[in-house]
């Protein structure tokens, strides 16, 4: 088990070599001279000229490629902002806290409905709960979740002015912005529940335990439950990666101080390394919850422990 | 004799997922609603009564009524008229985009699952790498690189999907390439061009409809999304997106200005899914739950 996280945990390295060639590649074809931005317009081109020779930014492609990675590593270094002059990773460290709590709660909303309706509407497929709660579902990936925190906005802000619009402070801040970014994930693990759970109760091993006499309950929490998990919980984990980047909307429509609202400024101010270090954290987070995702699949199945050598 | 000809014609295997797809009702909805709009979207100029740019300062913000039935915005332009506007953007982009994913991925994964080996294990990392990045954010990086126009928000939508394309083909050609047909296709010497186009990829021509289909729904939900942050098609552009964000700083007085852009983008999400629902059912039956 150990083996396998630290082949895992290594062969991220690549991965994460390859995500910042391909950002880095993409930001250094950017228009926008950098040096002319940090100094601005009006500056003399021969300040704009000697910053770029201090910056480094004549230096060829692969050169300042190896800098960044180099800096990026040993010395937790992604540059400086053009606009803040403050770290990246500073700015980036400052707003990650927001983003990963608003994911993790859209994450929270999501399983918190979609499991048990998932569940309830296979084990009565095609009753009335079952048929509402898909249609229910299909709607709810349909909708689009900047949409739809608007008319919660309209709905609990204005007309019933229960909860605030904006703002992360407080955990009523909290409740719309949470709901917007997990509703779409929870439609979609409720269908996955739902198709997983149907599966699964077809099985033999089910047939057997309801011919033994055992009560529904038993047969559905205890024997088919665990094994209908399991794609679950790889739907859970994407769905967590999927809401860190997906809360660039989220927290632009409700003014929460986020990296995804960081990186959306960052680029109507031309400020690239700011947007560079942003999809490389958002990244790295990402790789690093599909791993943990990994390995919490031993722990719900031991067949597939015993695959990781 | 002839008669018989005639019979087993129409027995064939798309006849057969035609026949299945006609019995589900909700797919047959949403291949409606998908069809009107594209009708609505090709027609746009001959049914709009007005033009997506159309301004009348003097008509600004109206409610709903008989001249303007969705209302104006703060130009005063009529927004009924540039939802349908928006249709055609909107379905433009989500098929390009489509159809960038699905020629670039689907091209990586032939290689990669025809080929195997080092060329495979490459093309796959690559395709990792791809992943690692949630496709919003790598949307976003690249029209920030390119800037915010049509053909890049095309573009960007449409490299964020390769992966799912890739991997799809990749899978049908892995399972398809040690057949018997393509063995016998290679003995009377057909080259990996026409093994790979002619014998495997109308074999795993059923799930990538699928994927396409919601493909669709995905690519035009992303570009919405990068047109609400002012990052995607830019104004006067009728596109659904950017109306909502238009109308968000108005969204406390007049909220019709949100209310029918986001109908028309959830909509057209809708029937795309019924449709992309109906489709896997009918085209592997086994899945059906």
């Amino acid at each position: 088990m150990h083996k396998y996280i630290l082949r895992r945990l290594l062969l991220l390295i690549p991965v994460m070599l390859g995500v910042s060639f391909i950002v880095f590649t993409m930001m250094y074809f950017t228009p926008g001279d950098p040096a002319r931005i940090m100094l601005g317009e009006s500056a003399p081109e021969a300040d704009v000229q000697r910053l770029r020779d201090d910056l480094g930014l004549n230096d060829p492609f692969f050169i300042q490629y190896g800098r960044y990675v180099k800096n990026a590593v040993v010395n937790q270094d992604m540059g400086r902002s053009y606009i803040t002059k403050r770290p990246v990773f500073d700015e980036i460290a400052a707003r990650f806290p927001n983003t990963l709590k608003l994911a993790s709660m859209g994450v929270l909303i999501a399983v918190v409905i979609g499991v048990p309706i998932g569940i309830i509407s296979a084990t009565r497929q095609y009753s009335l709960f079952d048929n509402i709660s898909m249609v229910v579902a299909l709607i709810g990936v349909s909708m689009p979740n900047f949409w739809q925190g608007l008319l919660l906005i309209i709905l609990f802000s204005i007309n019933l002015a229960w909860l605030p619009s904006s703002g992360f402070d407080t955990w009523k801040h909290m409740i719309l912005p949470a709901v917007t970014l997990g509703t779409s994930s929870a439609a979609i693990i409720t269908r996955m529940t739902r198709s997983s759970m149907l599966e699964v109760v077809r099985q033999d091993y089910i047939r057997t335990a309801r011919a033994k006499g055992q009560k529904e309950s038993v047969v559905i929490n205890q024997h088919a439950l665990k094994n209908a998990l399991i794609p679950v919980i790889t739907v859970i984990g994407l769905q967590f990666g999927y809401l860190l980047g997906g809360a660039v909307l989220t927290e632009s429509i409700f003014g929460i101080s986020g990296v995804g609202r960081l990186m959306v400024d960052s680029i109507k101010s031309r400020d690239m390394l700011v947007v560079q270090g942003g999809v490389l954290f958002i990244a790295v987070t990402f790789s690093i919850v599909n791993l943990g995702v990994d390995i919490l699949y031993s722990f719900v199945d031991p067949r597939i422990k015993s695959q990781y050598k | 004799m002839s008669i018989d000809v005639k019979k087993r014609k129409k027995s064939g295997p798309w006849r057969e997922v035609w026949r299945r797809l006609k019995q589900n009702k909700s797919a047959i909805f949403g291949l409606i609603v998908i069809l009107t709009l594209i009708v609505v979207a090709i027609f746009a100029d001959q049914i709009a009564p007005y033009g997506y740019d159309d301004q009348n300062l003097r008509a600004r913000f109206q409610t709903p009524n008989g001249d303007h039935w969705f209302g104006t915005d703060n130009f005063g332009r009529d927004i009924f008229s540039r939802i349908i506007y928006g249709a055609q953007i909107s379905l433009k982009v989500g098929l390009l985009a489509v159809g960038i994913a699905l020629i670039v991925g689907g091209t990586l994964g032939a290689i990669a699952g025809f080929y195997g080996g080092k060329l495979d294990n490459g093309i796959m990392r690559f395709i990792d790498i791809l992943l690692a990045i949630p496709s919003i954010l790598l949307a976003i990086s690249i029209v920030a690189a390119l800037g915010p126009e049509l053909r890049n928000v095309m573009i960007a939508v449409g490299v964020g999907s390769i992966p799912s394309y890739a991997r799809i083909v990749r899978a049908s050609v892995l399972s398809l390439r040690d057949q018997e047909f393509i063995e016998a296709a290679r003995a009377v010497g057909a080259s990996d061009t026409r093994l790979i186009l002619k014998h495997i990829i109308p074999n795993s021509l059923a799930p990538l409809i699928v994927q396409s289909t919601i493909g669709v729904a995905g690519a035009i939900l992303s570009a919405a999304g990068l047109g609400f942050i002012g990052l995607g098609i830019q104004p006067p552009l009728a596109e659904w997106g950017a109306m909502l964000n238009s109308g968000r700083q108005y969204i406390r007085d007049y909220p019709h200005m949100t209310a029918f852009p986001g109908l028309a983008i959830m909509v057209t999400i809708f029937a795309l899914n019924l449709l992309g629902d109906g489709l896997r059912d009918a085209l592997d039956p086994r899945l059906k739950n």
